[in-house]
This record gives C-alpha cells, structure tokens and sequence, in this order.
C-alpha cells in the first residue's frame, strides 16, 4: 500500500503540505514571529513586508533583510499608506530571541524561529503577511489559528469516528432491526439542512462560556453532525464482508466473534477508513471555518481561521487590504492537501485499482 | 440400538447403521421473503424442503442439481452455517458420539466443527488477502489450542506438503498464487484440524480444466490417505461421476434419486436424472446421442408446483404426479428415487464407455 501510494505524486507533495501545516499548528508559539494579540498603534493595516536579498544597488547580501516603513497620511481619504524605506534595513535572523512566551502554556522561551533579533530597535515592524486592523501580526495570527482550526478538524474526525465505526457496525453485524433504526436516524441527520442546525446548536451554547468551552462545544456539534458518513462506510464494509467466504471459513474453525471482526474484518477495511478519515478531515475544517466565519462558531479573543476571515468580511478588505484575507488561502491550501492525501490514500487501498 | 453408541452420545439416530457417520432426516431450510414498509414474511424461499440423505464412512456422496435446486444450501446445513427450519442432522462425532447438528449447543458445536470442515469454490474468496498462508491454516490450530509457535509452523508446513504446495511459500500472501494452489491451500486449511467429514462445495468449478483433474486427483489422494468422508457438492457430471460413491440428484429443494454412481448414470430411474445424463458431453465425435431439452425453466423455488416438482416439465408425468408428491422410496438395494412411474419406465443413462 506504501508502495501504491507513493507512485501518487501529487499525495506525496500533500503529505509534505499536510505534515507542514501540522508541525506549524504543534509549534506555533515557536514559529510565529510575534505575539499574535500584540496591539499596534503604529502600524495599523501595514501591507506585508517582503524578504530582500538584494539592496538598491543591486549587492546581493547573503542575510535577508526586510526595510522599514515610511508612514504617511493620505490628505484626502485621511488613511496611513506605508510604503517601503529602503534607508532602514533590518537584517532577518533565525532562532533568534525575541518576546517572551510560555510555549504550550508550561516551559516559558523567548526563541522565535524567525525574527529581527534583539539588535534591532524597539518598535520595528516586521510583519511578512501584513498586519490587521489593530496592528496585530497576520502571520502570527494565520499560525495560531492553524492549531485551533487544524485540531478541531482532527479531534471532530475523532469523535465522529468512534460514533461512526461504533453506530456502523454495530449497524452492519448485527442488522435487522437495529440496522434500520440506525440507518432512520442517519438519514434524519442527513436530511437536516447543516448550516440552520449549527446555527441553532451553537446558539444554544451559552455566549458566557470561556473560550475553550465553545471550542470543545463546537467540535463536538461538528462530530454530531459528521458521523453519519463514516458510519454508512463502516456499515457497507460490514455487510459486504459478513458475507465473504473467509469469515465463514473463520467461522467453521471455531473463530471467536471478536477474533473474526478484529483479526479478519477490520484489516480488510482499515485502509478505507483512513482514506474516509482523511476526506473527512477538510470537511471539518471547512465546517469550523464557515460557523465562525458567520459569527456563530468560535469569538475573539480565540484566533482561528474562521474568525481571521471574519474580520475580512467587508468590501473594504478585498480592496484596500487583500492581505487579510490570506487565512482563506490557507484553508484552501489544507483542504485541498487533505483531499489529495485522501485520493491518494483511497486509491492505494483499492485492491482493485491498478 | 444404543450398542455402538459411546456414553456421552446420544442414540443412534433412525434408520442409521454401523457405517454411517452422518444421517440427514428430513432437512428443510426456508428462506422468508420479506415486502413492504414493516418487512412483513409474504412467503418462503424453499431451497431445502424435506431432504433425507446418509453419508457413510469413507465414501464421497455427489450433490449434483441445476443452479439453485439448493445443494449449496443443504451443504451448508451440515456445516450449520444457517440454522435449518427443520429436519435433523445427526452426525457420528470421534468423541461425542451421535450429535443432531441443529440443536447443538455451543460447546458441542465447536466439537464438530474440528469434525466438519468445508472447502470451497471461490479460491479467491475463501482465503483471507491479507492473512499469510502461515496464519490462514495456522488459525484453525492456533483457534483451536492445537498447535501454536514453532509446532504451528511445523504443522502448517506438513500440510503445505499434503497438498502439494512448497513448505518456503508459507508467508507469502494469497495473491501470490494462482487459482488451482489458492484451492490447495483451501484444503490444507480444511484439513488443518483432521476432521472426518469435508464438505466440498465446488471445489473445482472455478478452476481451470487441466487444474480441476489435478485439484480431484489430490482430493481423491487425501481421502484415500486420511480416511477422509466427502460431501461433494458439484454441477458438472463427469466430476461428480469420477469422484463419487454414491450420487444425489436435486430439484428443486428436494432429492429426486439417490444411487450408487454407477447404477445412476447407467441406469437412472428417475425422469429428470435420465434428462440431465443426456447432457454430458461424450468425448465420441460418431456419437449422436439423443439429448432430452427440457422445456421450460427450474421453478421457483419460492412458489414451487404441486404434486412433483419435476412435473411441468416431465415427458413422462401422469395425473398424479401433479397432485401428489412422491416419497423416496428404495427401488434397488441403495438406490432411492422419488417417482411414482419408476418401476413402469425405462429410463436410459450414460452410454458405457463414454
């Protein structure tokens, strides 16, 4: 299967993305330059800042630089520009120190792996995705939301999938009426339009709750919602295996019935349960983003995707500030890699592909 | 009557003798068919109705029919794989002695299944494509608390050499073999616990011609070497006649001849018998036999004719062939037949020598 996959190519380079994107998410205080919720007044709305190699001159200088702003007001819409001063350079340093943090919230550090180092003066801004409307750095922000917006995908696809192998096959084993019941109930879920139904359960989570308790209240509404595909998987496998040749031969020979399930049912279709776990995971994700993109999901001070986007809901963004949309790239980015990984991983696990 | 039954057994069973090692009264299988919103029964499915058979020690008993005359399904009561609506099927287990299959408890039914293995016809089906050949016929024993570690690994390779595979093939996986070595690892499994009684459900009809004589040969080998008794459930004649002791006619759920071989194929006593003979091709291109075309099609099963099921489609039926159904009654010592103008009519069989 290892094999199978690896002739996929443009899985494999979505692994790389994927895993990329992961390590981000688990080392995000590490990679973010600065404190995602560090206020600004200085540089509210600054473009991004691009990394130079090259000064005015056309030398090339083996360490990247970024150049300073040079701020004004525009007389007649009475809006800051910023634009670029190639007299301040500020040299780019990496694993350098830089502000303090707790790094996931136990061993305090101050190492960034990316940052202007301590030689430069106070109050330079460095902000290589932009900054919002306070002055907060986008790319910080973009790298903690990835481990709230990532992590909910993971742990809701978790939720689901224990809800989903458990309510499946029990469904696909034992049949009869409890298949039936089960699969009524799947299909009253499904039929349930899904953005009302998110809406109503996450209005009824009380707005007085902390963060994290929306967080987990979220994750478990997506999971509830989600189930029902893995399930029907689950249980498809279940029936068709039920009825192949080999577990009667396990039967005949005195197989117990967890040792027919475990040992000889499951392997069949765990490779097409990871490849469905993997389909899955945008979904949830996608999920996240659009409830807290609509306000209804996760709030700030909680930095995810969703709610980054929310902050570029107006016309005003898309014009004067595209880069504030970049966490929207960043979700399609994810999904996307995901998707492949998961048709790359499908079409491994195919015993009939080829 | 209880002489040669051993303590722990129950009585022999009815019209059972010394020799016989599993005695069928009257098995019947009904499948329901369900309709409608709340499955309601409308009707049943009968692939075994009323089947009588004895499976003596040491002999290969042919279950030959059309597709669908319900020898799978009788094949499959013995090894109860379904459970049968009715009938009895007494079986001469080594230690319990006299056991009815049906009523079994689990206990018991664990004995048996030691005694009663199947072989079946889907090579590709029956072997578990992720499981090596070391832990497909290695389960029975490690299942069964007969063997594990390096005995397992000794048994295993003694049964590779059985049936003629190479002993190194051992942890490799099924796909590595072709359709005729997957089937003898189907037997070596079978007989990995050395039962008495194998049931053979098509062991050869998914195979390649030139691989089904060298399958039947090895067969033929085994039962000579281990004592081994077959059910031998086949639809092609010239296997059926090559193997068999005694053969069994089907039609229709129910057994319409039963005979030793050679008084079967060359002098049938029942309509539909004499019908299906004239189908086996002879190897004589002179030969101009004088094939019987049935008309109309094998009844279903479910709705079923009155009186002898072979009567719509008889050449010979009278009037009561349509109102009563006609027992099986023993014409010639061991041959059984189920007509009621078999002692007036003379039916012709397989031309001698063919």
């Amino acid at each position: 299967m290892y094999w199978r996959f690896r002739r996929h190519r443009l899985a494999v380079v979505c692994t790389f993305i994927v895993v990329f994107f992961y390590i981000v998410a688990l080392f995000s205080e590490t990679i973010s330059p600065l404190d995602p919720n560090k206020v600004s007044n200085l540089y509210k709305y600054a473009p991004p800042q691009a990394i130079e190699f090259l000064d005015k001159d056309g030398n090339f200088s083996f360490r990247p630089y970024v150049l300073g702003f040079k701020s004004s007001r525009n007389p007649e819409t009475l809006r800051i520009t910023y634009v670029p001063d190639p007299t301040k350079r500020f040299p780019v340093r990496f694993f350098v120190p830089g502000e303090k943090y707790m790094f996931w919230g136990l061993w305090p550090s101050d190492i960034h792996v990316i940052g202007l180092g301590p030689d430069a003066p106070a109050n330079t801004p460095f902000h290589l995705l932009g900054t919002d409307r306070l002055g907060r750095d986008m790319l910080s922000r973009i790298v903690y939301g990835a481990r709230i917006s990532l992590s909910i995908g993971l742990i809701g696809v978790t939720l689901s999938l224990v809800f989903g192998i458990l309510l499946g096959g029990v469904s696909g084993y034992y049949g009869g009426w409890i298949d039936a019941v089960i699969q009524r109930i799947i299909e009253f879920i499904r039929s349930l339009p899904t953005i009302p139904v998110w809406m109503a359960l996450a209005a009824a989570m009380p707005p007085k709750w902390p963060p994290d308790y929306v967080y987990l209240g979220i994750t478990i509404i997506l999971s509830l919602l989600g189930w029902t595909g893995l399930a029907r998987v689950v249980r498809g496998r279940f029936l068709a295996l039920r009825e192949e040749d080999f577990v009667l031969a396990a039967r005949l020979s005195n197989c117990s019935e967890p040792r027919i399930i475990f040992r000889h049912m499951v392997p069949s279709f765990a490779s097409h349960i990871i490849a469905s776990i993997t389909l899955a995971v945008p979904g949830m994700i996608l999920s996240e983003t659009s409830l807290s993109f609509l306000g209804l999901g996760l709030r700030p001070p909680v930095i995810s995707w969703g709610v980054l986007l929310q902050e570029a809901q107006n016309i005003q963004t898309v014009a004067l500030f595209p880069w504030l949309l970049i966490p929207g790239a960043a979700v399609i980015l994810i999904v996307l890699a995901f998707s492949f990984v998961g048709d790359g991983l499908r079409d491994a696990a195919d015993p009939y592909g080829r | 009557m209880a002489m040669n039954a051993p303590a722990t057994g129950g009585p022999n069973p009815p019209g059972s003798s010394e020799d016989d090692l599993l005695v069928a009264r009257d098995l019947k299988k009904w499948f329901p068919i369900r309709k409608g919103f709340w499955s309601r029964v409308v009707g049943h499915v009968k692939a075994v109705d009323g089947v009588s058979f004895n499976v003596r020690r040491g002999e290969t008993l042919g279950l030959v029919g059309e597709s669908g005359c319900g020898k799978t399904t009788t094949s499959r009561l013995v090894l109860r794989a379904y459970d049968p609506t009715g009938g009895t099927i007494h079986f001469k287990d080594r230690k319990l002695g006299w056991i009815d299959i049906p009523t079994a408890r689990r206990s018991e039914l664990r004995d048996i299944r030691r005694n009663v293995q199947m072989i079946f016809q889907d090579p590709y089906g029956s072997l578990n494509p992720r499981m090596t050949l070391r832990e497909i016929i290695g389960e029975p024993l490690l299942v069964n608390g007969i063997a594990s570690g390096s005995a397992l690994q000794d048994r295993v390779a003694e049964l590779l050499r059985l049936v003629g595979l190479h002993p190194e093939y051992m942890s490799r996986y099924p796909h590595a073999f072709s359709g005729g070595q997957r089937q003898r690892v189907g037997i070596a499994r079978a007989l990995a616990l050395e039962p008495q009684l194998v049931v053979c459900d098509e062991p050869v009809s998914a195979l390649d011609v030139s691989i089904q004589a060298q399958t039947l040969n090895l067969l033929e080998d085994l039962q000579g070497r281990l004592g081994l008794t077959y059910i031998f459930v086949a639809h092609d004649l010239s296997v059926v006649q090559h193997v068999s002791t005694r053969v069994a006619v089907m039609y229709v759920g129910r057994i319409v001849e039963l005979a030793p071989t050679a008084d079967l194929f060359f002098a049938p006593r029942h309509p539909y018998t004499e019908a299906l003979l004239s189908a086996v091709p002879t190897p004589d291109p002179d030969h101009r036999g004088t094939r019987i075309f049935l008309a109309g099609e094998v009844p279903d099963a479910s709705n079923p004719p009155t009186g002898c099921h072979f009567h719509p489609r008889c050449r010979y039926a009278v009037e009561a062939c349509r109102t009563t159904v006609p027992p099986l009654v023993e014409l010639a010592p061991g041959h059984q037949v189920a007509c009621h103008r078999a002692t007036e009519l003379s039916l012709a069989g397989v031309v001698p020598g063919s």
